[in-house]
């Protein structure tokens, strides 16, 4: 367990409560010579008991709440313990580096690939740098370069989806942001080289998209993939956006609904209570979950790469004929 | 105090041509057309024959799918299909069936496009229209798969695609299957393009949000009507991240030509023959010494 002091959320409540408890106990023990030590054993069991009921069986706003978790390790955050010899790449060479998504070469495996992904900031600072991970049209532009640079040296692309989405501002309108965001769609139908796209947090609307064109999609299992933000749905469909936690169920957001519907082709486990309880081990489940894709993927020739594409998403939609 | 503020609140809408009132815009019936902007009267036959182009501010005032076709088509020429899927409710969302079908009895279509093959100029194409009046134009499971199959039918017939879209973005209730369309409809529209076929898009007013941040923004030509409207994020979204105003003529089709996002903005009577030639230049052999 990660000692430093972690922002609980509000369903972690109970369990806050009781390991303050036994916190409280140990801590009378050591000091009033008394023996408690049964109590103690017994609470520790009632905490296992607790956490399993309230991990194991966590609602979708609770995974929205885990999904934007301060803490939450970000794409830079799992990269040197995923990756080897990772080297920054910058700038769309159009306009400017937006700093809301990172890229770059590394080797994973002994392999070389393009890693690219979103990038919150840590703290306030940060966030102003990277404008809270919502990037501009400059962002798209980069991946797309450096996506296409992947394809011209035979590099498999691995794509980390953490963004609230796509910064809704006047320059970026001006800029471009539909287009920049509906080229990439359209590019990453083409790639010849395997695509992994994984949702390490809040992947939102087309922001999120612009990134999520790949062969396969993974997402840890506290993240979101959504059209809308829950808070968004809510204040459009009811006119409420303290709804939000009605929306996020209804709207099916979260990795074990897009994994039922078909959308996604596996979701990565997280360490009971979220990744940020311990990004290490987080980091080594995300690297087996790529290792699996690639290994899968590997193999396929470049039209059988765009062939999957093409039919995976062919086949996303409700109707009857 | 609240009078003044309700001065000014007044003026903002008044002077916002980019957010329409939704009562000023709905098509009115029957023998006389008012125009929304200019409350201009025209009798509707009129109007029929200026392609709801008002006569005297020049508003292009929003059409059926079934309007455009005619407007644009060779007579007779177009035949439609997909017209037999059916929108599901996918998130069980309440009323949402209901609603589908409220809009398909108005509109006369199964949902917010149309899709078809057709000839202008006696050059065949396909064309997929968008229809504003059913949901608003959004997008979901069937708009994505009508799109994406006449997509892959003008590729299989190494035809022209030709959209016009109309529309608000994705659609809510469908959740992230409507997101997911977006994607569906540009893996199809690489495959067009890789056979070196020619794709225009038409942004019509509205296209917003996901439609603007998907096909309709990846023609091999983009054109646009005057004073559309275009934009990914909404009007007051941006104002309200930004905390600025934003200018009048923002995210309009002129503003989008000024930022170099479109190809052209063409008039609505100008819009058949720009159709016509653009398909011919890019037809081998239809141009002498080509």
């Amino acid at each position: 367990m990660a000692k430093k002091v972690q922002k609980s959320l509000p369903f972690e409540e109970p369990l806050i409560q009781l390991r303050k408890k036994i916190i409280e106990l140990k801590e009378y023990t050591e000091n009033a010579e008394v023996d408690l030590s049964t109590e103690i054993n017994s609470l520790e069991a009632r905490l296992e008991k607790l956490e399993i009921d309230i991990y194991e069986d966590m609602k979708p706003w609770d995974r929205v709440q885990v999904a934007r978790h301060p803490n939450r390790p970000t794409t830079l955050d799992y990269v040197p313990h995923v990756f080897d010899d990772f080297i920054e790449l910058h700038g769309d060479r159009l306009y400017g580096d937006d700093e809301a998504i990172v890229g770059g070469i590394a080797s994973f495996k002994g392999q070389p690939v393009t890693v690219i992904g979103h990038q919150r900031g840590k703290d306030t600072k940060e966030n102003v740098r990277r404008n809270f991970g919502m990037p501009h049209p400059e962002g798209y532009r980069k991946a797309l370069r450096l996506m296409k640079q992947a394809e011209k040296f035979n590099r498999p692309i691995i794509c980390l989806i953490d963004t609230k989405g796509a910064y809704p501002g006047k320059a970026a309108e001006e800029r471009g942001q539909s287009e920049a965001i509906a080229r990439n769609l359209v590019e990453m139908a083409g790639l010849e080289v395997p695509v992994i796209s994984i949702v390490i947090g809040e992947g939102g609307s087309g922001g999120a998209l612009a990134l999520g064109v790949g062969n396969h999609i993974l997402m840890l299992e506290n993240s979101t993939f959504s059209v809308i933000s829950p808070e968004g749905a809510a204040s459009i469909l009811w006119k409420d956006s303290a709804l939000a936690q009605t929306a996020a169920e209804a709207m099916k957001i979260t990795a074990p609904d897009l994994l039922e519907m078909g959308i996604i082709e596996r979701m990565i486990p997280e360490i009971r209570g979220g990744a940020h309880h311990d990004p290490l081990k987080q980091a080594e489940l995300l690297s087996e979950a790529i290792e699996k894709s690639l290994s899968e993927l590997n193999p396929l020739n470049p039209e059988d790469l765009i062939d999957q594409r093409y039919n995976k998403f062919k086949a996303i939609g409700v109707f009857t004929e | 105090m609240t009078m003044i503020r309700d001065i000014f609140k007044r003026n903002r809408e008044r002077n916002d041509p980019t957010i329409p009132s939704k009562a000023a815009k709905d098509v009115p019936e029957g023998l006389m057309y008012k125009c929304p902007e200019c409350k201009h009267i025209e009798l509707t036959k009129e109007m029929a024959k200026l392609q709801k182009v008002c006569p005297k501010c020049d508003h292009h005032c929003k059409m059926t799918a079934q309007e455009r076709v005619e407007s644009l088509m060779d007579k007779g020429s177009f035949e439609s299909i997909d017209n037999h899927l059916k929108t599901g409710n996918p998130l069980g969302f309440p009323g949402y069936t209901e609603k589908i079908e409220a809009d398909s009895k108005k509109t006369g279509l199964n949902e917010a496009v149309l899709t078809g093959i057709g000839k202008i100029d006696g050059q065949p194409l396909v064309a997929a229209i968008m229809d504003s009046h059913f949901r608003m134009g959004s997008m979901g499971s069937v708009v994505g798969e009508k799109i994406t199959r006449a997509i892959e039918l003008a590729t299989d017939k190494g035809y022209p695609f030709v959209i016009f879209t109309a529309s608000g973005g994705a659609r809510m209730q469908e959740g992230v299957l409507s997101l997911m369309q977006m994607a569906k409809t540009s893996v199809a529209l690489k495959r067009h393009s890789n056979e070196g076929l020619l794709f225009i898009s038409v942004l019509t007013h509205p296209t917003t949000g996901g439609v603007s941040a998907s096909f309709a923004s990846v023609g091999d030509i983009n054109i646009a009507e005057p004073k559309a409207l275009i934009g990914f994020a909404g009007r007051r979204v941006i104002e309200q991240t930004v905390r600025e105003k934003l200018p009048e003529d923002f995210q309009t089709a002129e503003f989008l030509l000024a930022h170099g996002q479109l190809d052209a903005v063409v008039h609505r009577h100008k819009m058949q023959n720009t159709l016509s030639s653009l398909i011919k230049l890019h037809t081998k052999g239809a141009v002498a010494n080509g």
